[in-house]
């Protein structure tokens, strides 16, 4: 399988003489869906903004395909869109010259940039807007405007920072199924995330990036394969008696028709069904208290946090 | 990038700064217009009448080239210095800096938006001129090539101002404090000879008097100072700021941490 990104040593000191990056080792095959997950700080927007050339590395090796960015960085950035966390558009600038200009910048022709900028501007829902002052459009569309910029120079890796911190609901389900019809025709997705349902939702591979270090890289199946725990949220008709308990699993009353149980790996939920019909417990409905990978994501950093603290 | 992609990078560019500063003409074309016919009728008309002939002409024309040169020079500095910076502390720089434009491109694209305002100023101005007195461009071949050099190497410092500025205050320090007075200070009103020799000697050193004054002698055939001398400062001064601005876009902290 061809790598798309290869990392390797990726350290960076800032002049202040904060260690953000500590060498990590990363590999992006073609064609993934990869996110970077870590909390704020942990030196995910390091690693993107090396890889896009907007912060120069300590040390390490990075490789975009066969390119080295330290002997071939053009050929480099031909493969690579970039859709930053902040909006860094010319806000004065008309919709349709966000984009066509940018495509220039990749020296591609005139005729063939109108061509591509209608293209994805329409894929984007933006092309009645295309004369619209880029200023006047909402945030969720200022987004999708990046998302066009990025694409119209048709790289084979679209990098994404935060692309859905701030939209609301709707616009988010919509800019997965657009993201996830791009990575179907062939391009690679490197994402990076607050929403851990997102990269549940949408990544084939996940990093989780902590104090500069990779804590986790693996696929997400393998990744939510490690949980130990889940924890659900039942919801009964009637009332949950004062000390109530499932025998075997480990379970707290909420309030008067809810209650939660955690589940370890080995036990069966199942059982908990056979207990709650023989108290005569009728639920009405069960959830995930917290996203899944949420919870892994919590024990993984709480870990590295203990490990890093002397 | 193929000397194919690499042009249409640059004419992007270009295109890109020419139609900021056209956007927002009122801002940029105009209040140097309203500027220079102020002066061309004050000190041009109503005080030259009375100063009489200087360097062999009156005054007026004698003043006409060094404004159209204060202006070139204040606006390609101000073009470049402006949306260079705007571009760095909105990070729209970033479009630029992640697509694989070559540092040159990037510096030549913006410093021909420099000179287009400038030489577009200049041009407005020299119009306006001819309100006020007749122009006879004694060598058009020094002309040109005066204010073009003089307007890339403005742009080239307006550049560098940007990189290493910090606020939108550092940004109106060198035009401020630095250009404004060596412009005055640089013959535009006055010819050195009128000076005590131990001023004459200081405004030696004031680079703008040279720029100032070979323009004057590409239109009117008279300088107070050596054209050829003039001519090559300003190539030593472009080739040193040119190399000096690469370096600043490859290394720069402000751009790139």
């Amino acid at each position: 399988m061809t790598q798309a990104l290869t990392i390797r040593g990726l350290k960076k000191t800032y002049p202040n003489g904060f260690e953000a990056l500590k060498g990590i080792d990363l590999s992006v095959e073609q064609g993934d869906f990869f996110g970077l997950l870590g909390p704020n700080g942990a030196g995910k927007s390091t690693t993107l903004n090396i890889i896009t050339s907007l912060v120069r590395k300590s040390s390490g090796q990075v490789k975009v395909f066969e390119y080295d960015i330290d002997e071939d960085f053009s050929n480099a950035k031909k493969n690579l869109g970039v859709v930053p966390q902040e909006f860094n558009f010319n806000q004065f600038d008309k919709v349709f010259d966000v984009v066509a200009t940018q495509a220039g910048f990749y020296g591609i022709p005139r005729n063939i940039v109108v061509e591509r900028t209608e293209k994805y501007l329409k894929k984007l829902g933006l092309w009645d807007k295309r004369d619209t002052n880029s200023r006047m459009l909402s945030g969720g569309m200022k987004r999708r405007l990046m998302i066009a910029r990025a694409l119209v120079h048709e790289p084979k890796i679209l990098i994404l920072d935060e692309p859905t911190a701030g939209v609301d609901i709707e616009l988010r389900r919509s800019m997965w199924e657009f993201l996830r019809e791009i990575n179907a025709s062939g391009t690679t997705i490197i994402l990076t995330t607050h929403y851990l349902e997102e990269a549940e939702s949408l990544c084939r591979n996940l990093a989780i990036i902590d104090q500069g270090r990779i804590v986790q890289d693996s696929s997400t199946k393998d990744l939510l394969r490690q949980l130990n725990t889940e924890t659900f949220i039942f919801d009964v008709e009637g009332n949950v008696p004062a000390a109530f308990k499932i025998a075997g699993f480990d379970t707290e009353r909420l309030d008067e028709h809810s209650f939660e149980v955690r589940v370890n790996s080995g036990q069966h939920i199942n059982e908990a069904f056979d207990r709650l019909s023989e108290q005569g417990i009728k639920v009405t409905s069960m959830r995930n208290k917290a996203n899944r990978l949420e919870e892994l994501f919590v024990s993984l950093v709480a870990k590295n946090n203990a490990e890093e603290t002397p | 990038m193929n000397p194919q992609e690499i042009w249409i990078a640059l004419s992007t560019i270009v295109r890109k700064e020419v139609r900021r500063f056209t956007r927002i003409w009122v801002q940029t074309l105009i209040p140097p217009a309203i500027t220079m016919a102020l002066y061309f009728v004050i000190f041009g008309s109503l005080i030259g009448s009375r100063i009489g002939q200087m360097g062999g002409f009156d005054y007026m024309s004698y003043i006409v080239p060094g404004l159209i040169m204060m202006s070139v020079i204040t606006n390609s500095y101000s073009n470049v210095v402006s949306s260079f910076f705007s571009a760095k502390f909105q990070h729209q720089i970033e479009e630029l800096l992640v697509s694989p434009t070559p540092n040159w491109v990037i510096l030549v694209g913006y410093l021909i938006g420099g000179m287009c305002r400038g030489l577009m100023v200049g041009m407005v101005v020299t119009a306006l001129s001819l309100f006020f007195t007749k122009l006879h461009i004694a060598h058009l071949g020094i002309t040109l090539a005066i204010i073009l050099l003089t307007s890339l190497l403005f742009s080239l410092g307006g550049f560098i101002n940007a990189i290493f500025a910090r606020s939108f205050d550092d940004i109106s320090i060198v035009p401020t404090f630095v250009l404004t007075p060596l412009t005055y200070l640089g013959g535009v009103f006055y010819s050195i000879q009128l000076l005590p020799e131990f001023w004459q000697n200081v405004s030696m050193a004031n680079p703008i008097l040279y720029m100032v004054n070979s323009f004057r002698y590409g239109i009117l055939g008279v300088s107070d100072i050596n054209v050829g001398f003039a001519f090559a400062m300003i190539l030593v001064f472009v080739v040193a700021l040119f190399m000096f601005a690469l370096y600043l876009l490859k290394h720069s902290k402000g751009l790139r941490t």
